[in-house]
């Protein structure tokens, strides 16, 4: 147990939080909570102080406190956060105004409605695409061996790999809030992910998907995504990336219509 | 899935006021609109000096004009503004690799900046030959 001395408590600082109430069904309002304002605390100990000590009927996700579950991302200060790496300390004085994540519709107080990246998210089959038995499987047909592969080749799609589904990069997407069709950043640095793997073939059935206006083409480089990425993941690049490679493609197949498309 | 009743939030008009990274990306795309206006300006000077002397300085006449001054001097700010964030933007767009490691960002944008300037080099003295 931590001893009275040992919190670094510096006083209070004020916590905006916006709270939806679909029962009341009246816009959203800003309700303020005062908290201790402690220097190993988090906005998520904030939030969990709030509903712990002040205010029970307050709502919002989180599980793992350590930046990799992806649960606790709201708009902090407007800046999509995940809030259990966000310290108070950081915006002392306040008031420091915590909203659910932009762009997305609001379900109740700080939790949105994610059913839109749930459903985008397969579109671009993010899974390892093969018609062939894995290197070591049986001769019977059964496919539960592995597909090996070299340092070099986990290190191509290692830094798409770290993306946790926090949808921190559709709040920041100014493209996703006015076109809601736009695939979104995550789910094509998530296509760009399995393309790169070495042991993939999907990156035909892929394409079929992203090159359509509401896939790659939807982006404009506006770049908030990668800025905001708690993974350091660069949406923005893979799919600038992703760009060069369709138009390459294209290119070719124009240029060699019987051998140019692989 | 059952729907849920949700509350949604609608863009203001003047979201990209309210970053300095939204304000920067708006910029950038509005500074196409200024590099088209160089292309249109250079294609009526090339017009103007095929048709002749007369029509070349009513061209420079023209050009000389407080208004035409004054677009040029907003749209030339508007193409360093271009020139530089797209420069910036360039490494994350492009995977280069020399063997199996990747080139720095800042050596892709370097090199950019060196073939602007053999460009401009090789554009002074066409001009002045």
């Amino acid at each position: 147990m931590t001893s009275t001395q040992d919190r670094q408590e510096t006083g209070t600082i004020s916590v905006q939080v916006m709270r939806y109430r679909p029962d009341r069904s009246t816009p959203p309002i800003l309700q303020e909570y005062d908290v201790p304002l402690r220097k190993e605390w988090t906005v998520l100990d904030a939030l969990n102080h709030v509903k712990n000590e002040i205010d029970p009927t307050l709502s919002f996700r989180w599980s793992c406190r350590m930046g990799i579950c992806g649960s606790c991302g709201m708009n902090v200060q407007g800046e999509p956060r995940l809030t259990c790496g966000a310290f108070l300390s950081d915006y002392a004085p306040g008031p420091i105004r915590v909203e659910p994540l932009a762009n997305f519709p609001v379900i109740r107080d700080l939790v949105i409605d994610m059913a839109d990246f749930m459903a985008k998210l397969p579109r671009v089959k993010p899974w390892i695409i093969r018609d062939d038995a894995p290197d070591d499987a049986e001769a019977d047909g059964e496919i539960d061996g592995e597909y090996l592969q070299t340092p070099e080749e986990l290190e191509a799609y290692k830094q798409f790999s770290m993306c946790i589904n926090c949808m921190l990069c559709y709040a920041a997407c100014p493209v996703y809030g006015l076109d809601p069709d736009f695939v979104g950043p995550a789910a094509i640095a998530l296509a760009e992910r399995y393309d790169l793997d070495s042991r993939d073939r999907g990156a035909r059935e892929r394409l079929d998907v992203l090159i359509e206006h509401e896939g790659v083409w939807g982006c404009t480089f506006v770049g908030e995504c990668t800025r905001v990425c708690p993974k350091h993941v660069d949406p923005a690049g893979a799919i600038q990336r992703y760009k060069l490679k369709a138009a390459n493609q294209s290119l070719r197949a124009w240029l060699l219509p019987r051998g140019g498309a692989r | 899935m059952t729907a849920l009743p949700t509350y949604h939030r609608r863009m203001p008009t003047f979201w990209w006021l309210r970053k300095r990274t939204y304000f920067v990306f708006v910029m950038r795309e509005l500074s196409s609109i200024f590099i088209a206006w160089f292309v249109l300006f250079l294609l009526l000077f090339v017009k103007a000096v095929g048709r002749g002397e007369t029509a070349y300085h009513d061209f420079l006449d023209w050009a000389a004009s407080p208004v035409v001054v004054a677009l040029n001097v907003v749209a030339a700010v508007f193409l360093v503004v271009h020139t530089i964030t797209w420069f910036n933007l360039t490494p994350q767009a492009m995977d280069l690799r020399v063997g199996r490691r990747p080139v720095p960002a800042a050596a892709v944008i370097a090199a950019q900046y060196a073939g602007l300037l053999v460009v401009s080099a090789v554009v002074w003295w066409l001009v002045r030959s």
